[in-house]
């Protein structure tokens, strides 16, 4: 639920209404971005609330604390990748793929009852690490700042009088107005110590 | 989007003729404001020619008229507007109670600028419907390119006041955070109202040449300490006036190591603003000095070094612009070709091109700094 519901605000009747939508600003790294936050979040919410059923899944009993722990990673991971900072949570997605990946190959030895299992998890979280590299690399190519871009705007003067003959131009016939006036306050308190 | 319809007598409608993003539509697409619903139309820099008038508008506009529309609706008989604070005005905000909640009591409506500030449609549109009309426009001249008049409606009276609440003076030393639109016209409001030295902070390359165009000294924070550059040119004493272009979302980097943390606690709804700017303007700040805000902030702002700010007996003066409160004056300098505000455009697009160019000003691409759109 969006704060916006709970603050029960809504658009006035009289408003224009959508009639179609057009193109978005989003393109599909950003998309494919917001997806793989919503299943961090989905995936780190599981991993917090039941470790005990996961590790058992996979044969590794011995680390349901380490679950838990990459849950808290997961969400935290999702926060950035749900924000306009898409690239610093799909970096920390990526380093997380790559400590699932090392925990799950300790389950891929053959005394591990649940190898199976262990070899689809670790199969899944290589398809969802190559997810996480397109969509890093997309989202970074998208919203590039390209190096050439240091253009010069130094003949853009806005003042058409030029800059020695505008200085202090305002002055002849603007007057600060008594309320935006900083005299009478500490900055200029005593003038006449000045002299 | 359906076009919108006279709702009240003061209302009228105008036919959008131009309209431009601004840099506080960033922070709407960037959700640090959540209160906008699908389907809200953005936008509040926008002029047009006038279509429609309510009844009780027409003693004061008519069919043709061609008009700037300031970001600000105010009503003009209430306390607030009567003293010149429209921004704040008591009638035009139709969400007050969110907006009471939200600010101990409400501010003005604003066009396109979330529903805390009213929710009314912005313009970046085809067409805008106008509440509180007869009051909410700037009739200017035909003879004059949209170009140089549209930003009566926003960024060169949000510039001009915040140097005019800085009480510049000559022989000042004015050091302005932010060479976004805002910021540069700030750089030549602080020109023309006779700052001896006027000081630009920023770390685009772009920004800081049209900075340095009007004369400004720049300093590129990415590659230099502001402080120590600010006291140089000081004689270690501090600018006498801070501008503070920026708000909300100052630039996040290593070099700002509390730009992070501030980050990290916005993700997780723990803060609204990111005040490195705040901060670093309180620090090095000339004792009795002005701090002049009209970067726009949003909400809850960490870490403000009161103790520093009370002990050096700085002034703070801080608002949404009262728009037109400057706009007569201001209109005649762009006549009397004091100030020609077109010089910051750098984008002009079709209207349709709204979500491209939104993305290319939000990631600084192809050295946009101000998007005007074309329906």
């Amino acid at each position: 639920m969006s704060l916006t519901n709970l603050t029960h605000i809504t658009r006035s009747e009289g408003d224009p209404r959508v009639e179609r939508k057009g193109q978005s600003s989003m393109i599909g790294a950003d998309r494919l971005a917001r997806a793989l936050g919503w299943f961090s979040v989905g995936l780190g919410v599981a991993e917090l609330v039941a470790p005990g059923r996961i590790a058992r899944t996979l044969g590794l009993d011995d680390k349901q604390g380490l679950i838990r722990a990459y849950g808290a990673r997961e969400v935290a991971s999702a926060v950035p990748t749900l924000s306009i900072d898409k690239p610093i949570g799909l970096a920390s997605r990526i380093a997380g793929d790559a400590l699932d990946l090392g925990t799950l190959a300790t389950g891929l030895q053959r005394d591990n009852p649940q190898r199976r299992n262990a070899a689809i998890a670790t199969a899944l979280v290589a398809g969802i690490t190559l997810l996480d590299l397109t969509a890093f690399f997309g989202v970074k190519a998208a919203h590039k700042r390209e190096p050439t871009s240091g253009r010069d705007y130094s003949d853009r003067s806005g003042l058409p009088r030029g800059l020695k003959a505008s200085r202090g131009m305002a002055r002849q016939d603007f007057e600060t107005p008594a309320d935006y006036r900083t005299d009478g306050t500490v900055a200029n308190a005593v003038p006449a110590l000045a002299g | 989007m359906s076009d919108p319809e006279i709702e009240a007598d003061r209302d009228a409608i105008i036919k959008v003729t131009s309209c431009a993003i601004c840099g506080s539509d960033l922070h709407l697409f960037h959700n640090l404001i959540p209160a906008m619903l699908p389907g809200d139309i953005l936008g509040h820099e926008t002029m047009g020619e006038v279509v429609e008038v309510g009844n009780a508008a027409k003693g004061s506009l008519k069919k043709g008229d061609r008009i700037v529309i300031p970001f600000t609706i105010q009503c003009g008989e209430c306390d607030q507007c009567r003293r010149g604070n429209f921004s704040v005005c008591e009638r035009t905000n139709r969400k007050k109670e969110l907006a009471d909640k939200a600010f101990g009591h409400a501010t003005a409506g604003l066009f396109g600028y979330s529903h805390l500030t009213g929710g009314y449609p912005g313009g970046q549109a085809e067409y805008l419907r106008v509440p509180f009309a007869d009051t909410t426009h700037v009739k200017v001249p035909d003879g004059i390119d949209d170009e140089k008049l549209l930003f009566l409606s926003d960024i060169l009276p949000t510039g001009w006041q915040a140097a005019v609440q800085a009480d510049i003076q000559p022989g000042d030393t004015v050091a302005i955070w932010g060479c976004g639109p805002v910021g540069q016209m700030a750089i030549r409001s602080a020109v023309l109202l006779g700052a001896e030295q006027v000081v630009a902070i920023d770390r685009l390359p772009e920004r800081l040449s049209m900075a340095a165009a009007a004369g400004a000294i720049t300093i590129d924070f990415a590659h230099e300490s502001v402080v120590e550059r600010l006291n140089d040119l000081t004689g270690g004493k501090g600018p006498h006036r801070c501008i503070d272009a920026i708000g909300t979302e100052s630039h996040v980097n290593l070099g700002q190591p509390d730009t992070i943390l501030d980050r990290a606690k916005q993700m997780l709804l723990a803060e609204n603003d990111r005040p490195h700017v705040l901060r670093e303007m309180i620090y090095v700040c000339r004792p009795a000095g002005v701090i002049s805000i009209v970067g726009v902030y949003t909400g809850l702002a960490d870490k403000i070094p009161m103790g520093q700010a009370m002990n050096k007996g700085l002034t703070f003066r801080m608002a949404q612009t009262h728009v037109p409160r400057w706009t007569g004056d201001l209109l005649r300098r762009i006549e009397d070709g004091q100030i020609d505000p077109s010089f910051v455009i750098t984008h002009k697009a079709d209207l349709s091109q709204g979500p491209e160019m939104y993305r290319t000003f939000r990631d600084k691409a192809d050295a946009c700094i101000k998007v005007m759109l074309r329906p």
